[in-house]
């Protein structure tokens, strides 16, 4: 007959919970690591991030290597839309020549909406170090506007 | 020329070094191509945001170090976030056919270029014996 040992029951239910943690534990890709790359498959591209304050709204893009010649912003209303290329290494490199090949490399377009109406004629852009930063003057009309409240 | 980065069983690289247990930064491995040519081995690297005087380019005993630090143009904080920007870094080890002394690098729109010329091979020579 086999005598109860609470020991062993303690033990048992340890063992049991480092079981149920294990899988948990298994690491998850890093979303920072794969944040930027533009990659092989349908994402977007390019990523943007997006600020504003009281005039404009402000657009950066990550996007380095980029044929300045081939980059187009254009605006309508609310819709900022960038295309461009990012020119291949060269075509005189053989495939096999290649001992690694992470740059994707190709045309791109992408169009966003912005949070308010944009001024389209005022539009600046600029390409610094591998990011665009595009400023976009809000439209006189959807400026905030202060109103005073008249006290009778 | 291998690289030094850990084989995990995801298959997603993990860049070695730069363990520092006061280092709170985090480092983001750039995506790299590498090519041969007849003179030797081009490297180009993607590293958007970094300013040229924050890149360094090491090269000690054979490893050659690509670090640098990226910064938003923002100047305020993003109301809508797509990616963050860190600091670059990356190792590589060069082969005894690389001419270290003739590397040349070159960072334009956010993309590093480095060429690594092959060493010359000393030539086999002939040598005469004097017959007296």
């Amino acid at each position: 007959m086999a005598q109860w040992n609470p020991w062993q029951e303690m033990e048992a239910l340890r063992r049991g919970i480092d079981r149920a943690f294990e899988q948990v534990g298994v690491p998850l890709p890093s979303p920072f690591q794969i944040a930027f790359l533009p990659g092989r498959a349908a994402r977007e591209y390019p990523l943007v991030n997006l600020a504003d304050d009281k005039d404009s709204v402000y657009l950066e893009a990550l996007a380095p290597g980029l044929d300045p010649a081939s980059m187009n912003v254009s605006v309508v209303r609310n819709t900022v839309t960038l295309s461009g290329e990012k020119p291949r290494v060269t075509t005189e490199v053989k495939p096999e020549a290649f001992h690694r090949e992470e740059r994707a490399a190709g045309k791109f377009v992408r169009s966003l909406e912005l949070p308010s109406e944009v001024d389209a004629d005022k539009v600046k852009a600029e390409y610094k170090n591998g990011l665009l930063l595009v400023t976009l003057p809000k439209a006189e009309s959807a400026k905030a506007r202060q109103i005073r409240v008249q006290v009778a | 020329m291998a690289e030094q980065t850990v084989a995990t069983t995801s298959g997603q690289p993990v860049a070695t070094g730069k363990e520092g247990t006061r280092a709170p930064e985090r480092y983001i491995q750039p995506p790299v191509d590498i090519y041969e040519t007849s003179e030797g081995l081009v490297l180009l690297a993607d590293l958007p945001g970094v300013v040229p005087s924050d890149l360094e380019i090491r090269l000690e005993d054979h490893t050659l170090t690509m670090q640098g630090k990226a910064k938003h143009l923002l100047t305020s904080e993003p109301m809508y976030r797509e990616y963050e920007l860190g600091n670059f870094f990356r190792q590589f080890q060069l082969s005894e056919q690389v001419d270290q002394g003739k590397i040349a690098a070159r960072f334009q729109h956010g993309v590093l270029t480095l060429q690594l010329p092959r060493a010359e091979k000393p030539q086999p020579r002939q040598i005469a014996v004097q017959v007296s």
